[in-house]
């Protein structure tokens, strides 16, 4: 039952990012992970690998402050992430398994409502967001008869028009093909490389030099 | 955070809500449909006696007010629950309850409001007299938000359970009497032609507490449910 954390780089001011201290989980008296410790500063991410069943989803989630940690903390800019809720959730986005994409509305409604949701939003238009997640063409379709990869990308670009710098994506390829993974890759690539933070599971590579990835294996 | 955003987030819930309700139709047509089966099955089984009708409108009216209630309280949180959206809503930077709120007035619009338009029909069906109806629709416009608020939060409790159904009615039914009791007593002081200031104020008062803090309540167990 180990935690294991690889190149962590420790340059950076230790207040900034997300900080996990001896984090630990447990889930109807079978541990899933102890002694977790990480740290993820500005300008990185970190891909969380295991195999099914280790606990990544739980970790994501808990990490969001969906669910509560058995034991450790996490901290955001050096505080409790429990403490200044609003503040610490106003820097997140985060897209779990289900995505939160409504069938009966259409991608474009669904933005508008994740858009009043956030608290700041960019210049980038629901329009071109839509454009650049690859929906050009079905912003009026109602979500229910666009494909799974289709509607994760509805999510995706949630990403786009709500300007956070901590993402926290979980399989943020699943159902989607070649070519749309391609243009997910390169938005979290890019958000990393302007200084954003990313936190993933998946098992697709991600494009960064080590500078700037990192990684924490989960086991059973 | 500013005020105006956080007016704009409950809109928004709002307006999604009532959006997502016009696109499903039969969500609110059953509830209703209920309704009214309820309230007619009364002068078949009982009697179709007006005297005996007049007695027990008040009472029969309310109970099936409650009853079509209880059917349409699930769908407050239910698909959101399935789909990911409360997840969002919980991690958005806005105060939950604010949210919930924005919620529970989409659903006290599309369940609540067509039973207050619809009941001076069935208070005729039942014989009721007249001068009664000023109070059954000022009851049923100060009781049914009540049902709606209070009933939020046994769903929020029970959302993530995968049989919740008879369990929400049993948690919320019993919360929903004393608003029953001055509801249907208000209407049969009506119809005796007494003044019901003081059943009102209790409505009122209940209402108050209710849409004060049912949201907190609502969006504190909807956090465990999560969990």
């Amino acid at each position: 039952m180990t935690a294991s954390t690889s190149a962590i780089p420790q340059s950076v001011s230790v207040d900034k990012g997300l900080e996990v201290c001896n984090l630990g989980c447990s889930r109807e008296d079978r541990e899933l992970f102890s002694g977790l410790n990480f740290r993820l500063s500005s300008g990185h991410a970190i891909q969380i690998e295991g195999p099914n069943g280790s606990g990544k989803t739980t970790l994501l989630r808990m990490l969001c402050g969906l669910r509560l940690p058995d034991e450790g903390e996490i901290l955001w800019n050096g505080r409790d992430i429990s403490e200044e809720r609003s503040a610490f959730l106003s820097n997140l986005s985060y897209i779990g398994h289900a995505h939160g994409v409504k069938g009966e509305l259409t991608p474009l409604e669904n933005l508008r409502v994740s858009q009043a949701m956030a608290a700041r939003n960019n210049s980038l238009s629901l329009d071109e967001a839509l454009e650049r997640v690859g929906l050009f063409g079905f912003e009026d379709a109602p979500s229910r008869t666009l494909s799974a990869g289709q509607r994760r990308r509805v999510a995706l670009a949630r990403l786009l028009i709500n300007p956070t710098p901590l993402w926290i994506l979980d399989e943020p390829f699943t159902a989607i093909d070649i070519q749309g993974q391609k243009q997910i890759e390169t938005m979290i690539t890019d958000h990393v490389l302007n200084g954003g933070m990313a936190i993933l599971t998946s098992h697709h590579p991600l494009d960064l030099s080590e500078d700037h990835l990192s990684s924490v294996k989960l086991c059973t | 955070m500013t005020n105006a955003s956080l007016f704009n987030a409950f809109l928004t819930v709002l307006k999604r809500d009532l959006t997502l309700a016009l696109r499903t139709r039969s969500e609110i047509a059953n509830p209703l449909i209920f309704f009214i089966i309820v309230v007619s099955l009364f002068p078949l089984a009982v009697s179709p006696e007006s005297g005996l009708l007049r007695t027990v409108a008040p009472g029969v009216i309310w109970v099936a007010a409650l009853l079509s209630t209880m059917l349409s309280l699930d769908s407050i949180f239910r698909s959101d629950f399935e789909d990911g959206s409360l997840e969002q809503m919980l991690l958005s930077p806005h105060p939950m309850t604010v949210l919930v709120l924005g919620k529970v007035t989409a659903h006290w619009l599309v369940s609540g409001l067509p039973l207050i338009l619809l009941s001076p029909l069935l208070g005729v069906l039942l014989f009721l007299p007249f001068e009664a109806m000023p109070a059954l629709l000022a009851t049923l416009a100060l009781g049914t938000p009540v049902l709606s608020l209070i009933g939020a939060i046994g769903v929020a409790l029970t959302v993530g359970l995968r049989r919740g159904g008879v369990l929400l009615s049993l948690l919320v039914l019993p919360l929903y009497i004393p608003v029953l009791i001055f509801a249907s007593n208000a209407i049969a002081t009506a119809a005796a032609d007494l003044s019901i200031k003081g059943q009102l104020y209790f409505l009122a008062a209940m209402f108050a507490l209710a849409v004060t803090l049912a949201p907190l309540a609502t969006a504190a167990a909807l956090r465990i449910s999560l969990r």
